[in-house]
């Protein structure tokens, strides 16, 4: 369920570290708590963003949810097929990344949690 | 599940786009058994009901059903309600699940200076499934012997569902055609399953609260809570169809005639919103002066795939046209007041 080369937040967010960069997104347990996503909101390329910090907001028909960094960097991609296909999310939690960041502390992902330990947080 | 007036209910079964888009396109069925039943009895339950309600009731004949307002004295609503004229002296109310007591309790009490009327809360004796969707009467018909197609919008009937004594009535809660089904809550689920296995081939969904309100949302239908309360009047909440202004006077009547000869200050209007952002309820609508109104409801819908809502503004906000700011989290997000309802079903009847 919670692919073993993710690392993951309590709020609920993955983060992809690929080389030098990280993609980020939301979990199948966050867009399963939110149904329905109709509107991801993302921040403006080029923007810094600390470990922790809302980068972002997502919507569902039935509410709104705060986007938490899981690690710090500078914002160098965002998704640009979440703006048609909200809804992609909720079809694949784990590949639609959400932004892409150039992470300026790679060793802030260490903290996080694998998946084995975020599966049995949201157990 | 969420908790709901008391009640555990769910929010979603397949999902609330799911349900959303079976209603419009086949037929959903939802458990509104949380709503409340009132019944009015006596020689006296006519003038009761026209006192203490906004709309005409003489005008019903025996088998019509009313929307209608339970009126505070102050022109506001204690709830909003359908009022199904059982017989001559017989009325029973539908109330929200949220209000039953304080319905109850008001009623009894604005009841006595009408004589004889005996005033029962009959809720707990009635559970009710709503059978949505242009699917709804093809599913409905092979469980009942009532002839469905005879029942017109807003009246019922009685009869037997699945060997089920039961009232049908041709109202809902979501801008489509369907049916209302009132059944004994221990036969209820016996209802639901038969329902739900006529349906199957045309894919009928069980619905949630989440479905409910988007759909209503989207006929522009008010929701107890959000649009109107006991400060909100009649008319503040664009309901002046509601009010019998021919029938004399009545608790409120003087507010509402006020009103309508000076005109509201503040007024419901519908909005889509024209920046890329959802105003949801409790969003301020916003001047160069600060917030001047609030978004009362508002959603994505899934059907027409816009955001949209209803918000309480100033009277100078509320023509067609007229552009809303409205502060979503901190910035400010603009809205178009547009004609409602947003949907209006194509009427095959």
């Amino acid at each position: 369920m919670y692919p073993s080369d993710l690392k993951y937040t309590k709020d609920h967010e993955w983060v992809r570290l690929q080389g030098s960069e990280a993609a980020v997104g939301i979990t199948d347990f966050a867009q399963r708590q939110l149904g329905d996503i109709v509107f991801v909101e993302l921040p403006a390329v080029g923007r810094q963003v600390k470990q922790g910090d809302v980068f972002g907001t997502v919507e569902s028909v039935k509410a709104v949810s705060e986007l938490f960094s899981p690690v710090s960097g500078e914002v160098i991609a965002v998704n640009p097929d979440l703006s048609a296909h909200p809804e992609s999310v909720n079809a694949a939690p784990h590949d639609a990344w959400m932004i892409r960041l150039r992470p300026s502390a790679p060793a802030e992902a260490d903290a996080l949690l694998n998946a084995d330990a975020y599966a049995a947080l949201v157990k | 599940m969420v908790e709901f007036g008391g009640w555990d209910m769910p929010v979603e079964y397949t999902g609330i786009t799911d349900e959303h888009l079976a209603v419009r396109t086949r037929a959903g069925l939802f458990d509104v058994s949380h709503m409340g039943q009132i019944e009015l009895a006596g020689p006296g339950a006519l003038p009761a009901v026209q006192w203490m309600t906004s709309n005409d009731a003489s005008k019903l004949a025996i088998g019509q059903v009313q929307y209608s307002a339970l009126m505070a004295d102050t022109g506001g609503f204690v709830d909003d309600i359908l009022v199904y004229r059982q017989a001559a002296d017989h009325f029973l109310l539908v109330v929200n699940a949220g209000n039953i007591m304080k319905d109850h309790e008001w009623i009894a009490a604005q009841a006595r200076a009408h004589g004889d009327v005996s005033v029962v809360n009959s809720s707990s004796r009635y559970a009710l499934l709503a059978l949505q969707g242009p699917a709804a009467q093809g599913i409905l018909q092979p469980l009942t012997a009532v002839d469905l197609a005879a029942i017109r919008y807003y009246w019922f009937a009685t009869g037997e569902v699945a060997g089920v004594r039961a009232t049908v009535s041709r109202t809902g809660y979501t801008g489509e055609d369907g049916f209302e089904i009132f059944v004994p809550p221990a036969q209820a689920e016996r209802v639901w399953d038969a329902v739900l296995q006529a349906g199957g081939k045309a894919e009928i969904r069980p619905c949630g609260l989440g479905a409910r309100d988007t759909l209503r949302l989207e006929a522009a239908m008010r929701l107890y809570g959000n649009e109107m309360d006991e400060h909100t009047t009649v008319l503040e909440a664009g309901l002046g169809w509601i009010v019998g202004w021919q029938k004399g006077s009545f608790l409120g009547s003087a507010k509402l005639q006020a009103q309508k000869t000076q005109g509201v200050e503040r007024k419901l209007v519908a909005f889509e919103m024209r920046d890329r952002a959802i105003a949801r309820h409790g969003y301020a609508v916003t001047a160069a002066s600060g917030p001047v109104g609030i978004v009362t409801s508002g959603t994505q819908t899934p059907f027409l795939k816009k955001a949209i809502g209803l918000a309480m503004v100033p009277v100078a906000l509320s023509a067609i046209g007229t552009k809303l700011a409205i502060d979503v989290r901190g910035r400010p997000a603009e809205a178009e007041v547009v004609p409602e309802p947003f949907y209006k079903r194509q009427k095959a009847r």
